[in-house]
């Protein structure tokens, strides 16, 4: 059985978080120290070897993005995406809540690597009591000089889901409405205020301090090989243990969900599990034994994404399910393009046609074109993802939707 | 400049590098439809009509955006990009009146020739559609936010042609909305009616009031034409039916202002036909003005000015010339002033 690997939240419960002495004797801003005697091309290098991939859920490599700052721009920043806003996550916050010292020391050693003397970490609007603690661990830093002439400043979001997209989040911090510019430029050449921008997500920036003491190989050798490190899990829904949990790549959804999980909850059934949010693809049980590393969730047609393990029993109905997420859909576009503005009012439309047993077979068809459109042309990652539930269920729970339709 | 090869439909092409995929269809022929680019805009990439296929890549990305790369293989008019064009184009249509047999922009409505180009007779999304007011508050612009498809390109010309920043957006998804601060009627908000918004405006949401009704696009005779309202010289197109104006539209290719018009040029030519304009010089006799002759009223100013001039000396005698008039005849206006009233007393109303 895999057992639990705990490098983001090492030092969980096992320090005071208030306190940066704490977090100091355990060995905290070596990383940083070691990374600032280390070239900027070193430190970039040294990251691409470890093949640390961003763990908001685009898994992009963390060092190649960092390569795409010019090294000759005079103004760049680091940000921080702190906006979790997919249900069912909370990995973020219990990473800062039990840890924020890492969290500051690992944008420092991405501030040394592109030169940035500014960072900024956008936290989630429905998160005001982990300002006040990033606040204080912030003030803290700096009185105790560790993080150099690297400023950090907190910003908060209005709880809008779109601001975890980094275009829209950096247009939130710029002060305009939420929602994401086009790519390219991507924020590696033009970010905020147009500057070299470097965002990365909380979990990612966690991971550097020790990346950079224990070496790129050292991380490279733990879990799957294409996505190494662990994963923050957090698992909700009709699950035994409702946990968060920190596990190497190579873990399994069947050992997520039945040795960590517990297994479903009252002994029940299982029916499905979403993984990596609210956009997530579902997967049913037959799929269960696969690792959760990006690669292997994306060749079964699902997503790691932030690692929220939502799981559902017998008893729940997926068309039910599927018609609230189309809703949240709806709700959460930010409505600057077409496909994603209409297409989710629709698709929700549709849904909600089906549960109440009005759809047809037609309806159906309609909604699998259209979402297989949706993820070709909308504008950002909210409106590309936002079909996979659907098209998810139709692949692995038709029989569902059948069940409700109207018989013609 | 450095030039980039790449493929599109098969043809080679050569580009400057730093186009987008769209300009460089453009410049091989190749057109790829698009309602939110505007080329004298800011690109903004939110309409995804124009949407192409890039070998390698699964996305379909927008092509009004993204920059060539070299060895690109391009398809605009691939089936992918085909069904993506049909759906969006069905996806507006859902939330459209299709009021066209009564809509002015009826022949000119870009909405409508992509539906045409690609055959969309109709939507499978037909559901809610929006119900908002249509703000004719003001004389000059009617505005029927049913009809938007949320292009922007209003807002940008606002923002970015004429500098006011009246336009912005509100809400979210299906209910976000062009709209003024405080989403109040034209005629309450900051608007200085220069009408930019409605020379932009690919659909009928936004049209000029005074030629509702009055004659289909294709029915208008177009007669390009100089402003006559100031001295900048921008250039228009009267829009004339039966021998009448009916409105003024503006073209990108104006050589002064482009598409750019203020209130008086676009909205203030109803003048023209008006029946108390006046046609001949009035002369006042006996307490009452009565039509003359050029050549009397002429002379008549020609006497009375060397009276002046004679009882009185030259400093009698001072001219005030407006920026209305053209520079040729402020020149006029200032010789005449020096070489036949000789004095210098000279001013015009911009010096102030």
């Amino acid at each position: 059985m895999t057992e639990e690997q705990r490098i983001v939240l090492r030092n969980a419960d096992n320090i005071d978080p208030e306190k940066i002495e704490d977090y100091l004797q355990t060995g905290g801003y070596q990383g940083l120290e070691k990374a600032r005697s280390m070239s900027r091309a070193d430190l970039i290098a040294e990251i691409k070897k470890s093949n640390l991939r961003g763990r908001g859920g685009a898994a992009f490599n963390c060092g190649l993005k960092w390569s795409f700052v010019p090294a000759d721009a005079k103004v760049t920043y680091v940000v921080c995406n702190f906006d979790e806003g997919e249900p069912g996550t909370y990995k973020d916050r219990i990473i800062v809540q039990k840890d924020p010292q890492q969290l500051l020391e690992g944008m420092a050693i991405c501030g040394h690597a592109v030169n940035a003397k500014q960072g900024y970490i956008y936290c989630r609007g429905e998160y005001p009591y982990v300002v006040d603690l990033l606040n204080r661990a912030i003030d803290q830093a700096r009185s105790k000089g560790v993080l150099g002439d690297f400023s950090i400043e907190v910003r908060m979001g209005g709880g809008a889901y779109v601001c975890g997209e980094e275009s829209a989040l950096i247009e939130s911090i710029e002060g305009h409405r939420g929602e994401p510019r086009f790519k390219p430029p991507f924020p590696g050449v033009s970010g905020l205020w147009g500057k070299p921008t470097v965002v990365n997500n909380v979990e990612t920036f966690a991971n550097l301090p020790q990346i950079v003491l224990n070496g790129a190989e050292w991380f490279a050798a733990i879990g799957a090989p294409k996505y190494p490190g662990t994963k923050v899990l957090t698992l909700t829904g009709d699950v035994e243990n409702r946990v968060f949990i920190e596990v190497p790549t190579t873990a399994t959804l069947r050992e997520v969900i039945f040795d960590f999980g517990g297994g479903v909850k009252n002994g029940s059934k299982f029916k499905a599990v979403q993984v990596g949010g609210t956009s997530g693809g579902f997967i049913p049980e037959l799929l269960l034994d696969t690792s959760i590393d990006f690669d292997s969730m994306r060749s079964i047609g699902a997503t790691l994404g932030t690692g929220a393990v939502f799981v559902m029993d017998e008893t729940r109905d997926i068309v039910d399910i599927v018609r609230r997420i189309a809703e949240f859909f709806k709700d959460e576009s930010c409505g600057k393009c077409n496909p994603c503005r209409e297409g989710t009012f629709r698709c929700c439309e549709i849904m909600t046609r089906i549960n109440k047993g009005k759809g047809t077979a037609q309806d159906i068809d309609n909604m699998t074109r259209l979402g297989k459109v949706m993820e070709r042309v909308c504008l950002c990652g909210l409106g590309q993802a936002s079909p996979s539930p659907i098209l998810t269920t139709l692949q692995y729970f038709k029989h569902e939707y059948e069940r409700k339709l109207l018989i013609s | 400049m450095e030039l980039i090869k790449l493929k599109i439909n098969g043809k080679d092409v050569e580009t400057l590098a730093g186009s987008t995929i769209l300009q460089a269809a453009e410049n091989a022929g190749i057109n790829i439809p698009r309602l939110c680019y505007v080329p004298d805009l800011s690109p903004m990439g939110q309409c995804r009509l124009c949407v192409v296929e890039v070998e390698g890549n699964v996305l379909l990305p927008a092509s009004c955006v993204t920059p060539v790369t070299p060895g690109m293989v391009v398809h605009t008019e691939s089936p992918a990009v085909i069904e993506a064009r049909r759906i969006i184009l069905e996806l507006l249509i859902a939330n459209h009146p299709l009021d066209c047999m009564t809509c002015d922009k009826m022949g000119d409505c870009r909405l409508a020739d992509y539906a045409y180009q690609y055959g969309v007779k109709g939507s499978r999304f037909v559901g809610e559609k929006h119900n908002y007011a249509v703000d004719e508050s003001n004389p000059f612009i009617i505005r029927n936010l049913n009809k938007c498809i949320q292009c922007g390109a209003c807002v940008r010309a606002c923002e970015e042609i004429t500098g006011k920043d009246n336009l912005s957006y509100m809400n979210r998804g299906y209910n976000r909305k062009v709209t003024t601060a405080g989403d109040v009627p034209y005629v309450d908000s900051d608007c200085v009616f220069c009408g930019q918004c409605v020379a932009v405006c690919p659909t009928g949401a936004l049209t000029e009031k005074q030629m509702h009704g009055k004659a289909r696009s294709w029915e208008l005779q177009k007669v390009r034409t100089t402003c006559p309202f100031c001295g900048t010289g921008c250039s228009f197109d009267l829009c004339v039916k039966d021998n009448q104006i009916v409105g003024v539209t503006t073209s990108p290719d104006g050589a002064v202002n482009g598409r750019a018009l203020c209130v008086k040029g676009r909205f203030g030519w109803d003048f023209v036909n008006n029946n108390r304009r006046l046609t001949t010089p009035l002369i006042k006799r006996n307490g009452n003005f009565e039509p003359a002759s050029w050549d009397e009223a002429i002379n008549l100013i020609a006497d009375r000015l060397s009276e002046v001039k004679n009882k009185y000396g030259s400093d009698s005698f001072a001219a005030l010339s407006s920026a209305r008039c053209t520079n040729e005849e402020n020149y006029l206006m200032q010789k005449f002033t020096r070489g036949v009233m000789g004095t210098n007393n000279v001013d015009h109303c911009a010096r102030t």
